[in-house]
Order: C-alpha cells, then sequence, then structure tokens
C-alpha cells in the first residue's frame, strides 16, 4: 500500500515565499483537491512533488522512494499545465510518446484511451489543428492507460467541457478506488468522492 | 536503448514535418558560401587558400543558428517537462535528440561540402580531408551545443547568449579542422590535427549528454 507523507514542507521562488510547514499525508485511495488565489504556490507544490523544483525545508516521503529516484518516477504522473504534445505529431503518436516516457507497464491500447474522452475519430490527426479543449483531452487520455500510482494534476479541467469534465472525475475515483492516490489543483467545482481539500 | 530510438526517430519525424527548421541554417550554408567568390575575388589561389576556414566557420555559424531549436519547441510543449521526470535516463534522452540535431545539421552539410569545396578550388586531397573532418566533429558541434542549448531553454530570444557560451567553445575544433584541410593541400602530415578531433569526438560523446541533463536541471528549475 502506497502512502505519501509531505513534512513542513517550504517553497520560496526568489524573495517570495509561496508557502510554509505545510504537511499532510494521503493513504491509497485517497484524492486530495489544493485550492488557493492565484500565485499561492499550487503549481510550485506540484512541481515539487514531480521533482521538477526543489523546496527550501521539509520532507516528501513515499516508502523508501526518493524524489527523481527511478521507483519514484515510475509512481508518479504528472500533468501540468502545458499538455506536452507536439503540434507536428497526430494524437496517436505523440500519446505513445508520451506513454513510453512514463510508467512502461501500459495496457498499450491508445485507441481506447483516445474513444475515451470522445476523440476516436482523431487518431492520426496532426495535433497542431486542434483545439486547446481536444488537446486538454489528449493529455488526459494518458490517464486511461498509465499505470502509475500517484497523479499530480495541475488544473486538469481547464479548458475542457463539462462532459469532459465528469468523464475525468470518474476516471479519477475509479484510480482512486482501485488504491491509487491523486493530488489536484482545480478553481473550478468538482465532484469527486471523498475528496479531502486544503488551502495554500 | 527503445527511448533513444523512439527519441531520436520522433525528432527526425516532427523536423521532416516542420522542414525550415533544418531547411533554413542550410540555406544559409550554401548562400553564404558562395558568396565569398563574389566578395573576395574568383581567383582560384586566393580562395583555396583561404576555403577550408571559410567552410568550417560558416558551418559553425549554422549549426549555432540551429541549435535554438534542440530544445526549444519541446520546452514550450511541456515535452521536456516529462522527459525530466521520465524513469529514464535524461542523458540518453539528451544524446538522441542530439543525435538527431546531427542528422539534421551535420550530415547535409557533410554531403554538401565536396560541392562547395570544388567551388571553392579546394584539392581532392583537400576535400578528402574535408569531408573526414566534418565527419569527425560535427557532431562535437552538436554535442558541445547542446550543452548551451540546455542552459538557455527558459530564456526568450537567446541567440546571442547561445553565441557567447558556445563559440568559444568550438575555437579549438576549429583551429585544427581548417589547420588538416590546409595542410592536406599542402601535402603535410595532418595526424595529430586527426589525433586530437577524434579525442574531442569522444570525449564530448562521454561527458556531453551528462552536462546537458544537469544544466536542463538547473535551467527547468
Amino acid at each position: 500500500m502506497s502512502k505519501l507523507k509531505i513534512n513542513n514542507l517550504s517553497c520560496q521562488r526568489g524573495y517570495n515565499l509561496l508557502f510554509e510547514n505545510l504537511s499532510f499525508e494521503l493513504n491509497s485511495g485517497e484524492v486530495l483537491k489544493i485550492s488557493g488565489p492565484n500565485g499561492s504556490g499550487k503549481t510550485s507544490f506540484m512541481k515539487i512533488l514531480a521533482g521538477l523544483h526543489s523546496y527550501e525545508t521539509g520532507s516528501v516521503e513515499y516508502g523508501d522512494a526518493k524524489i527523481n529516484s527511478e521507483k519514484y518516477n515510475l509512481d508518479f504522473l504528472y500533468q501540468g499545465h502545458l499538455s506536452a504534445l507536439s503540434p507536428e505529431l497526430s494524437c496517436l503518436e505523440n500519446l505513445k510518446y508520451i506513454a513510453q516516457l512514463g510508467n512502461n507497464n501500459h495496457n498499450l491500447d491508445f485507441s481506447d484511451a483516445l474513444k475515451k474522452v470522445g476523440l476516436e475519430k482523431f487518431e492520426n490527426e496532426l495535433v497542431g489543428k486542434l483545439s486547446a479543449g481536444q488537446k486538454k483531452r489528449i493529455a488526459l487520455s494518458l490517464l486511461f492507460i498509465t499505470q502509475s500510482k500517484v497523479w499530480l494534476l495541475d488544473e486538469p479541467f481547464s479548458a475542457l467541457d463539462s462532459k469532459a469534465i465528469k468523464i475525468i472525475e470518474t476516471r479519477v475515483e475509479d484510480h482512486c478506488n482501485s488504491g491509487g492516490i491523486c493530488i489536484l489543483t482545480t478553481h473550478q467545482e468538482c465532484n469527486i468522492k471523498n475528496m479531502k481539500e486544503i488551502s495554500l | 536503448m527503445n527511448i533513444f530510438v523512439q527519441t531520436m526517430t520522433r525528432d527526425l519525424k516532427m523536423a521532416l514535418r516542420n522542414p525550415s527548421s533544418f531547411l533554413n541554417p542550410l540555406m544559409f550554408f550554401v548562400i553564404s558560401i558562395s558568396l565569398f567568390p563574389i566578395a573576395i575575388s574568383p581567383e582560384s589561389q586566393t580562395l583555396s587558400s583561404i576555403a577550408p576556414g571559410i567552410i568550417w566557420v560558416i558551418t559553425m555559424l549554422s549549426v549555432l543558428l540551429s541549435l535554438n531549436s534542440l530544445f526549444h519547441y519541446d520546452h514550450d510543449s511541456g515535452v521536456l517537462e516529462q522527459m525530466v521526470i521520465s524513469h529514464h535516463s535524461l542523458p540518453l534522452i539528451l544524446l538522441a535528440k542530439t543525435s538527431a540535431h546531427w542528422i539534421l545539421s551535420g550530415l547535409p552539410i557533410i554531403v554538401l561540402s565536396p560541392f562547395l569545396g570544388m567551388a571553392l578550388f579546394i584539392n581532392t586531397e583537400g576535400i578528402y580531408i574535408l569531408i573526414l573532418t566534418l565527419i569527425i566533429a560535427t557532431p562535437c558541434l552538436s554535442l558541445i551545443g547542446s550543452i548551451g542549448a540546455s542552459l538557455v531553454v527558459g530564456i526568450k530570444n537567446s541567440g546571442m547568449l547561445l553565441s557567447l557560451l558556445i563559440l568559444p567553445l568550438y575555437i579549438p575544433i576549429l583551429i585544427f579542422a581548417t589547420s588538416a584541410v590546409s595542410q592536406s593541400q599542402s601535402n603535410l602530415p595532418i595526424d595529430g590535427q586527426l589525433y586530437f578531433l577524434g579525442f574531442i569526438l569522444i570525449l564530448s560523446l562521454l561527458v556531453t549528454p551528462f552536462l546537458s541533463a544537469l544544466s536542463l536541471k538547473i535551467s527547468m528549475e
């Protein structure tokens, strides 16, 4: 059973102290929503957990795995503001490459993942020709193939319509029901069952 | 090793679908070299003595032009973030990207160089050595350049900064490569220059992927 423990975490960017002494614990099956005004450090916190940013004080504990170790990177899936899609590649090509970079134990049914987010007709379409909402859907279709245990979703609902938001909420619930952990930041209302919430 | 092949294939595919990214530096290479006979002198003696220097300087500048795009697009799209936090080896991924960059920037220059060498009146022996120095040293240009490109990846309009960082590191390659071609035209031994270029290639292959990975992590902070 995986467990994520954050102890007295503080983060400073330049001369600005974004947050300090942030502590919480998440066990398998739990989902946490991080809220707060713009510039409060939500994205910085997510990037710290992903291993992209450093932090001033405190610690991040995930079993025996250290941040940026191979096991840690395998178990964590990070989806930031940027969709991580190349406009010159098709939806399928993008998805295959990003999946390859992430957790290797995929079901590898990329077409099915695109179908689940309503983009089955766009498999071979170049990403550069799609709308912002469709790009977001492709990025989030990775949630249907990854086997990472901890999901870090930064503003996953931005640019999505209500139908797509419902699909992603259901997927997050399914992931947590099967023992996963999810941390998400959003300014929007979301209806995920048993969701914890903290504010920065 | 799979990630190496996949990253290189992906970069080549992307470049072929957006050909201006690698054709522009190549056009710069051909046009710049073809201007020298007009500007200096069309005489064979004058041109053949300065041709190795012209070709090598323009090669460096055109590689430098293409270096900006090495990480820039992936940084803007967010793919670079995913590469940094991937469980795969970051130096291996960056080596794959640099190899794709060499195939798109260095390899076409090697193919074009005999024709441009002939246009600048380099003799047959000199052209063979020019090709040999380009084969050994253009990978070094991409590998060393990847360190600079990873350091300035988050900075807008970083072309000048990249030149200031990288050009001084290219100077030893320039000295030994041009000296090898010039001396071969006079039938002088060039073993020393070729050994030195070979040493830089091996050193670059062993060290630069790790330095690029380190620089990239610092830039992404």
